[in-house]
């Protein structure tokens, strides 16, 4: 902290640092709580996801820009003043403008103060770097939490309630009022899926299938890089082993 | 869950894991056939389903986790664990109740975890939870009347109907459980008056606690004692289980004017079958001496909180979970002296 360096990074690497190798919901497991609790259909975890994103990219070019004028001894005070500073703002906004999705999603929207992925990210990145690549760690971290919020959201809105983007109408108007896709006629209503235990079998999954992937392309590096190797394979196992 | 090893000496017996997996489904026959002549044919199709259901889903899994399908299969601990699960449920669920329990019970509970021997949970039990907490109305309006109430008995073919098709006329034969009456009708009414329901001593007063029910629960614990018997499992945690529950509901419930009495709470719900055949497997239970008295009281005690101020009519389910939850905490202090120890070696190993 006391000598920021610059980053060494190139921008597709923090792209994809974001998006996949460290994601900030399968691999960091970060911002659990609002992962969990309000992940119940597409439309809760596309409204949150884009009120992290907002706050997110905010406070990560707020921190990087002010950076080498914060104390490292209050940095912590400073950076959560910032992303306190953002989260009200978005708050107001979604009051103007989505207010019914602000009602559903309450509590959630002032805690995002306390997630861990922008304190994190304003910590571990922000601080330490320039503007641009701040910005886009900021935009790709972000997306990369979106995209496990919507597909959480899709996988219980299906398997809790049979439909797929209901609701959408709260975050884009009338317009959207068609979206909803009725997957299953006369659904019962699978309870587990929407209540938060669904959330943590659900993410679970979603870390399987992520490491599982990940396995799989290691496996196939491996298998194209280790020839096998000719000629003897006697190994040395007495005398001086270096 | 067995975290630790116990000490030797090792008491060894002839015979694999599917033989004490046969021996427990041979216990359950008397139960089977009990509840089948009080309510009905719904829960032998129900464990149709769910042994199907379990069988295949077991062998799926086996072949992608590329282990060997014919020599787990005959272990036959998918089949047990569905025919507990099956029992467990409510005879006239519909059907896919049924399988949604039975594939969550053996795909996350079992075979997430590792597959029999790993499991930390009851997987007949999560099942059981799973959708007793997502399928609230099928689950608390499916349980059948005695047949003695009805004016005919159910036929299998009605009860396939029921369970594989519509359940439009399903009202007609089904009825609250003796627990469930008696806890929400204790409220409003004396013990005289609850019992005046036809549901605790049948049409002629032929019963005495309740009626079906209680031929159940002595089928349930005369195969218990069989188990006992063939050494499938020791005393302990069924008679902690049993005698915790009767203490607590003998001095808080002394009552029957306020309270379930004792008589209903071991002979009307699901306490003889948890108390034997589920609270005792020999994976998810507690494995020390002493270790099996405090899971089997712990069990016992949660019943009763959970039966007489929870939401649940039974708590068998929860409260086995929930100790399972303890058992290798449990197992971790309840250490026997071993051997050429003065003294029991429990908790964590001091630092020296």
């Amino acid at each position: 902290m006391s000598t920021p360096t610059a980053s060494t990074k190139s921008l597709a690497t923090i792209s994809k640092d974001g998006l996949w190798d460290n994601n900030p919901a399968l691999v960091q497991l970060l911002g659990l709580c609002p992962l969990l609790a309000v992940t119940g259909t597409v439309v809760n975890a596309l409204g949150l996801a884009m009120a992290t994103a907002i706050v997110l990219i905010g406070s990560n070019m707020a921190v990087s820009l002010v950076r080498n004028f914060v104390p490292d001894a209050v940095r912590l005070p400073a950076f959560v003043m910032i992303i306190a500073s953002y989260v009200t703002c978005t708050e107001l906004l979604m009051q103007a403008y989505t207010y019914e999705l602000y009602t559903v999603l309450g509590i959630f929207i002032p805690l995002i103060v306390t997630n861990c992925v922008i304190l994190g990210r304003a910590e571990a990145f922000a601080a330490k770097n320039p503007l641009i690549p701040s910005m886009i760690d900021g935009l790709m971290m972000s997306m990369g939490f979106a995209v496990v919020l919507v597909l959480l959201g899709a996988l219980r809105e299906v398997i809790g309630q049979g439909t797929l983007f209901s609701n959408m109408e709260l975050l884009f108007g009338e317009q959207a009022l068609s979206w909803k896709i009725e997957v299953i006629k006369d659904y019962p209503n699978f309870l587990f899926a929407i209540l938060p235990p669904g959330a943590f079998v659900g993410l679970g999954l979603l870390v399987a299938l992520k490491n599982a992937i990940d396995n799989g392309l290691k496996a196939r590096k491996d298998g194209q890089t280790t020839a096998p190797t000719a000629g003897s394979k006697r190994v040395r196992v007495t005398g001086k082993i270096s | 869950m067995n975290l630790l090893n116990i000490s030797s000496p090792h008491a060894t017996r002839p015979g694999n894991t599917g033989t004490v997996m046969l021996t427990v489904l041979a216990a359950l026959i008397p139960g089977i056939a009990v509840l089948s002549y009080f309510f009905g044919p719904g829960h032998l199709i129900q464990i149709c389903l769910a042994s199907a259901t379990a069988l295949l889903c077991e062998a799926a899994i086996l072949y992608v986790r590329k282990k060997p399908i014919l020599f787990y299969l005959t272990d036959y601990s998918a089949l047990l664990t569905a025919v507990l699960l099956a029992i467990s449920l409510p005879p006239y669920a519909p059907y896919w109740v049924t399988i949604v329990a039975t594939l969550f019970a053996i795909i996350i509970a079992k075979h997430l975890y590792g597959g029999l021997g790993q499991n930390p949970f009851n997987p007949a039990m999560i099942g059981f939870a799973l959708v007793l907490v997502s399928f609230p109305v099928e689950m608390t309006t499916s349980w059948s009347a005695p047949s003695a109430l009805l004016n005919s008995s159910i036929s299998i073919q009605d009860a396939l109907r029921y369970i594989f098709l519509s359940r439009e006329t399903i009202d007609a034969i089904t009825m609250a459980t003796p627990l469930d009456l008696y806890k929400h009708q204790v409220e409003i009414a004396t013990a005289t008056e609850i019992y005046q329901d036809p549901i605790f001593h049948g049409p002629n007063s032929d019963a005495s606690i309740a009626l079906g029910w209680q031929w159940v629960n002595f089928a349930f614990l005369l195969g218990g004692a069989f188990l006992l018997w063939k050494k499938i499992f020791t005393w302990h945690v069924p008679v902690s289980l049993l005698i915790s529950l009767s203490l607590l509901s003998l001095f808080i419930g002394w009552d029957s004017d306020s309270y379930v009495p004792l008589s209903l709470h071991l002979f009307a719900g699901a306490t003889m079958l948890g108390a034997f055949f589920i609270a005792t497997d020999p994976v998810t239970a507690s494995t020390t001496p002493l270790g099996k008295l405090i899971y089997g009281a712990g069990i016992g005690i949660l019943i009763y909180v959970i039966r007489t101020w929870g939401a649940y009519p039974d708590a068998v389910a929860f409260a086995v979970l929930l100790m399972n939850f303890c058992a290798p905490l449990i197992d971790q202090y309840s250490q026997p002296r071993t051997y050429g120890h003065k003294k029991a070696v429990r908790g964590l190993a001091k630092k020296d």
